[in-house]
């Protein structure tokens, strides 16, 4: 059975433009141990999908509908008790951006041990010998020092592994990192990724990553979402994703990597603007930038199904498979030129 | 932290000097003579006018008073004698300042108590049946002048209803023997409580808006956020994470405002006869008593530096950023 399992998940936003779509009919599903890569660019509604598994969307204007069944309980009709039980022991989470995301006036001590302690009924001095231990398992260097030390004292990278240390601190089967590295430099970027990588064998948790950038999701993930206009266009396992992309977003997505071994005067990008949720296109929301776009695209919306011949690969788009599967090829062969 | 502190004290003494410099400056060019005022206006006779003159040395240029001023004041502590009654400053506020800070004290407990209850709650629910009605109420305190606050309430609490007094001060110590004038703790707080509310209403509205939009803004950080995802309760995430958060630019406003009103809160002073600063300045200022109004001006000086110093070491010690920067 998943660890957990979402079902046509829908939240929507009253704004006073009117009723934005953010998350439109998600499905997935986590594995014990297994990390899923959730992929997109800002506001395709991958930060909002976690946000509303965890209960941490603001509650005015805000509706959410589906399931998201966690150990056999819909965490979206959860009482707010239960769900604050979950949160932070059972299923944790990471922020995007460490400098904001810890208390100011709090030392991180005092922030880690507080995380101990509103699910463990334990002493000052246990949940304090607690902290200390994950400080030094994510290398915080003299953390017996460090402990007390308050957020501003730690640099961006440090910080980080702190929130990381505090969401692991209770041991949790889920961890959901909301674009752990965005807001850190690429040395950074790479330490962070390997840290949750070990302790992710460590700890055995499941993780969810969310991030727009698809070298990250090579890095860690095993299966894969991309998100387009809050719906899901493809889903696949990483190594069926890279090898085999079959929705015309994912072509672009992997297209604007920057390359190292080739001098290009600009980076290729995906024409056009996100689609807005307050009116989305008709049809396929990405029929507007696709450069395979039919007929069909403006008024039908794909459904997300299986390709033929890997029944775990699921897709959104009108185009048939065999151009799918020749235009990848041309796409990974162009990707593949100079490195080989 | 050590020098953090001494840099404040620094300031506060040169702030000082300027301060009491520029006042000074500002009375000896102002258009009026202390030597008449003190020898009766104008009936005043010449020998009385050329002794004064002499006396307080008013024929010096402007460098010698000050110095004279500045050398009385700060190794005397003296603030010299009134130019009108001839009266020891120093007494004069030592008689006022209780009065005062009694007003802006219990004021200011007021205040912030509807300030972080109306505040809190209404940032909990913008947009509530309470929250419009606590706008209300700060547009109310923000429009209306402690004057006419004063007198309707005065009005209402006093004459038609007979709950308070309507006017005067009572010791909280006890009156003066013989003096037959109410005094001791009790009669103290009901004489008090009519002026402190209407002092307090301003503040309370300024404040009210001031911690709704603080909590409104600390409630969508980051951390707020974080602190939810931990799974921590509602009240712990308002309680140790938005207040200390929000409450940093309160503790600064209200040094300064506490600071300010200790030079005399002279509406409310007025309305309802309380002999403080506020009232003590004004008497000052009609009788030309230079003297007395430079005694209130340096004591409200020392008061608002005083505060502001204390401000800045509750601000340390809240805020770890400043403790350890």
């Amino acid at each position: 059975m998943a660890l957990l399992e979402v079902k046509d998940l829908r939240t929507s936003f009253h704004t006073e433009d009117g009723i934005v779509g953010a998350v439109d009919g998600v499905s997935f599903s986590v594995e014990k141990g297994q990390t899923l890569g959730i992929v997109g660019e800002s506001g395709s509604g991958k930060s909002v999908t976690c946000l509303t598994i965890m209960g941490l969307n603001a509650k005015r204007n805000t509706t959410s509908s589906g399931e998201a069944v966690w150990k056999g309980k819909n965490l979206l009709t959860m009482k707010p008790r239960e769900l604050r039980e979950i949160r932070g022991n059972d299923i944790s989470m990471i922020f995007q951006d460490p400098m904001t995301s810890l208390n100011p006036v709090h030392s991180i001590g005092r922030q880690l041990i507080e995380a101990v302690q509103l699910h463990r009924d334990v002493s000052n001095r246990v949940a304090r010998a607690r902290s200390l231990e994950l400080l030094k398992a994510v290398g915080i260097p003299r953390a017996e020092q460090r402990i007390d030390d308050y957020p501003h004292q730690f640099s961006g990278g440090m910080r980080q592994r702190v929130m990381i240390a505090m969401a692991l601190i209770n041991d949790p089967d889920l961890l959901i990192a909301d674009e752990p590295t965005t807001a850190l430099d690429v040395t950074t970027q790479a330490q962070i990724l390997t840290l949750m990588k070990r302790l992710q064998e460590e700890f055995g948790s499941a993780i969810i990553i969310i991030t727009h950038d698809l070298g990250v999701v090579a890095e860690t993930a095993d299966d894969v979402l991309v998100m387009y206009g809050a719906r899901v266009v493809e889903q696949a396992s990483a190594d069926d994703l890279f090898n085999r992309p079959q929705h015309p977003y994912t072509w672009g997505l992997m297209g604007s990597l920057p390359r190292l071994d080739i001098d290009v005067e600009r980076l290729t990008q995906i024409p056009g603007q996100p689609p807005s949720l307050l009116r989305p296109p008709r049809g396929c929301r990405f029929h507007p930038r696709c450069s395979y776009v039919m007929e069909v695209c403006k008024t039908t919306v794909p459904e997300l199904l299986p390709t033929q011949r890997e029944p775990e690969h699921l897709q959104a788009c009108h185009l048939d498979e065999e151009t799918k599967d020749r235009e990848a090829a041309k796409l990974l062969e162009s990707m593949m030129a100079g490195t080989g | 932290m050590f020098r953090y502190l001494v840099r404040r004290i620094l300031w506060a003494i040169l702030l000082f000097i300027i301060i009491t410099f520029v006042t000074f400056v500002i009375f000896f060019m102002g258009p009026n003579d202390p030597a008449r005022a003190q020898c009766g206006g104008d009936q005043a006779q010449r020998a009385c006018l050329k002794l004064v003159t002499e006396h307080y040395g008013l024929d010096k240029p402007l460098y010698v008073q000050y110095w004279r001023f500045f050398d009385r004041l700060v190794f005397h502590q003296n603030l010299g004698h009134s130019y009108a009654n001839g009266e020891e400053i120093n007494q004069t506020i030592a008689k006022a300042a209780p009065v005062t800070a009694s007003l802006v004290f219990g004021g200011a407990v007021i205040w912030m108590m509807i300030a972080l209850s109306l505040g809190v709650y209404s940032a909990l629910r913008p947009r509530s049946l309470l929250d419009r009605t606590a706008m209300v109420f700060v547009l109310i305190g923000i429009s209306a002048h402690p004057v006419w606050i004063g007198l309707i309430f005065e009005y209402v609490f006093g004459v038609k209803l007979g709950w308070t007094p309507i006017a005067n001060y009572a010791n909280f110590f006890g009156a003066p023997a013989g003096s037959g004038l109410p005094g001791g703790p009790w009669q103290w707080f009901y004489h008090m409580i009519l002026p402190w509310f209407t002092f307090a209403l301003l503040f309370a509205a300024l404040y009210v808006r001031m911690v709704r939009a603080n909590v409104m803004e600390t409630l969508n950080e980051d951390f707020v956020r974080t602190a939810r995802a931990k799974g921590a309760p509602e009240r712990t995430i308002l309680v140790s994470h938005v207040l200390r958060n929000a409450l940093l630019p309160v503790v600064t406003m209200l040094g300064m405002d506490i600071g300010v009103a200790l030079g005399g809160a002279v509406f409310t002073e007025t309305v309802y006869q309380l002999p403080g600063l506020g009232r003590t300045l004004i008497i000052g200022v009609s009788a030309n008593d230079f003297a007395t109004v430079q005694g209130v001006v340096v004591f409200a000086t020392v008061a608002i530096l005083l505060f502001n110093l204390i401000v800045d070491v509750l601000y340390a010690w809240i805020d770890p950023r400043i403790r350890l920067a």
